[in-house]
């Protein structure tokens, strides 16, 4: 099976790549944005302790 | 603990009857989210017929729900709830009570006005009386069922919503076999299978909600 | 770190021991995650052939039907996660639960997407009221309640508690609503095709199934340990050992600089 005939999947492209395309989507962006937070997480928690060791 | 009972059922039924507006109000829904139906879809009286069993127990079901605000939140407003909970009698008990004047003022009211609608979206005799039953034994596990998720809603911002979202999937059993039944009545076959298993869902939350809805009190007034 | 001692299961139940052990794991089920997906689609894509009656269409079960399973697996070791809470107390274990439930709605929802793109062209409709897609949609509903519920409430604890026994009810629902919908369902059916028709399984499409749904096991608890990561972040940021472990790990990115 050749590249072209790969990506129809039987005329059936659509449908196949619309729901792996999905699912990949929606996990993808949780690691983002999990990973996201976790950064803004981190720098408030300096800044916090910055604050705190000044005094 | 008997007297205690007694004495929180006439206290339940003094109070409703002290505000009749709130106890119509679950009942004027139901008349009115029936009524909708036939302006929405048309009056072809077939029409409704066929789908009377399930709008009349959606409706009762909304209806149920609506109502189901005033079981907890009055006294929980008023501070009885609390004095409820830490009396030195079984909540459980104490919340059955609750439930059952509940379900007595604003289940019971469904069941009774539900021939008039019957008759207004078409439907027969012989298939009212079944839908009467089925709303008899099923209103009550609504009421049940939903004490647990008005206790754990207690006093939470957007309780009405949240509450929906919780109970509306508890309540699709009973919707499918009480609206079941009715259909099946309609077609002219047995309704043994669904009484028997509405009768189990009523048996069921019997024993196990008011101690739900017990533990989801102590849970919110802590 | 010795697993087979009942002192590591009981220290790690405290979030301050918690912390670096998810920490060291995510990296590992982020490459499990990784080798599996690779696998499965391998064996997903190119060595199962196409089904003799629904053509390539039919590779959409692979990730629908370990979805589904996720969705319901992740509900219930959720329930399970929350009661221990409720029972024993333990902080850490009401977090695993409320780290689980976004998850696991995002999975019941894919299943629900999947199943209506592999419907259209199968069957012909993107929903039909099936006893199985009827309760997914219901599963995604609790997995809402129960993170509404948790979100309405402010005192940690009280949330906790409250959405514990709203999924214990849940969990004790779950099998009847499955009952109920199946029974609806085949009494309204006219004819016999449903999603229950599977396309005739060759071994190279049942491997392709498990290992993608060990892929999405894997996934699950690394999104889960990062999730419970940040929660515990959330909770202590006001915490020694926190500010301690944060500060350090500045001061070690800059000097690896």
């Amino acid at each position: 099976m050749n590249l072209p005939e790969f990506l129809d999947m039987g005329h059936y492209a659509p449908y196949v790549w619309g729901s792996y395309g999905v699912v990949a989507f929606f996990m993808v962006v949780e690691v983002i944005l999990l990973v996201t937070k976790r950064r803004s997480l981190l720098k408030s928690i300096t800044r916090l302790a910055r604050l705190n060791s000044k005094n | 603990m008997i007297e205690v009972f007694r004495w929180l059922i006439w206290r339940e039924l003094a109070l409703a009857l002290r505000r009749k507006a709130e106890v119509l109000t679950a009942l004027l829904f139901f008349v009115i989210v029936v009524s909708l139906f036939p302006l929405g879809i048309g009056p072809e009286i077939d029409t409704l017929r066929e789908i009377a069993p399930g709008v009349l127990w959606v409706a009762a079901l909304l209806a149920s729900m609506l109502s189901l605000n005033r079981l907890f939140a009055d006294d929980y407003v008023d501070g009885t709830l609390e004095q409820l909970v830490i009396s030195s009698q079984p909540l459980a008990l104490l919340v059955f009570g609750k439930i059952l004047i509940h379900w007595v003022l604003t289940g019971l009211p469904l069941v009774l006005i539900s021939p008039i609608l019957g008759m207004q979206l078409g439907m027969d005799m012989d298939s009212i009386i079944i839908l009467m039953l089925t709303l008899l034994v099923g209103t009550p596990v609504l009421s049940l069922i939903g004490a647990v998720g008005a206790g754990l809603t207690l006093g939470v911002r957007g309780g009405g919503v949240l509450l929906s979202l919780l109970i509306l999937p508890l309540y699709i059993p009973v919707l499918i076999f009480g609206a079941g039944a009715v259909e099946s009545a309609q077609a002219g076959l047995g309704v043994e299978a669904h009484f028997s298993l509405l009768g189990a869902f009523l048996i069921g939350s019997l024993i196990l909600a008011p101690v739900g809805a017990a533990a989801a009190l102590r849970i919110s007034l802590d | 770190m010795n697993f087979f001692t009942k002192a590591f299961w009981l220290k790690l139940s405290s979030p301050k021991t918690f912390y670096p052990f998810a920490g060291k794991m995510i990296p590992v089920f982020m490459a499990i995650t990784v080798v599996l997906t690779l696998v499965g689609l391998y064996y997903g894509f190119v060595l199962a052939p196409p089904d003799y009656q629904q053509g390539d269409s039919y590779r959409i079960m692979f990730i629908h039907v370990p979805a589904a399973w996720m969705s319901m697996w992740i509900y219930i070791v959720m329930c399970l996660f929350a009661i221990i809470g409720m029972v024993w107390r333990t902080r850490l274990s009401d977090m695993m639960a409320g780290a689980l439930a976004p998850t696991g709605a995002m999975f019941a929802f894919l299943a629900l997407w999947t199943g209506a793109l592999w419907g259209k062209p199968t069957w012909g409709a993107y929903w039909v009221w099936d006893a199985r897609l009827t309760s997914e949609l219901i599963l995604l509903f609790l997995f809402f309640g129960f993170i509404a519920l948790r979100a309405a409430i402010d005192d940690p604890q009280r949330a906790a508690r409250a959405s514990a026994l709203l999924a214990s009810v849940g969990v004790i629902n779950v099998p009847i609503i499955y009952f109920s919908v199946k029974w609806w369902n085949t009494l309204h059916q006219g004819s016999s095709v449903g999603l229950t028709q599977k396309a005739t399984m060759e071994d190279s499409m049942l491997t392709a199934m498990m290992v993608m749904t060990f892929a999405f096991w894997a996934y699950t608890f690394m999104v889960a340990f990062m999730r419970v990561r940040n929660e515990i972040l959330e909770r202590e940021k006001n915490s020694a050992w926190v500010t301690e472990s944060v500060t350090q790990r500045v001061s070690e990115k800059v000097e690896g600089k």
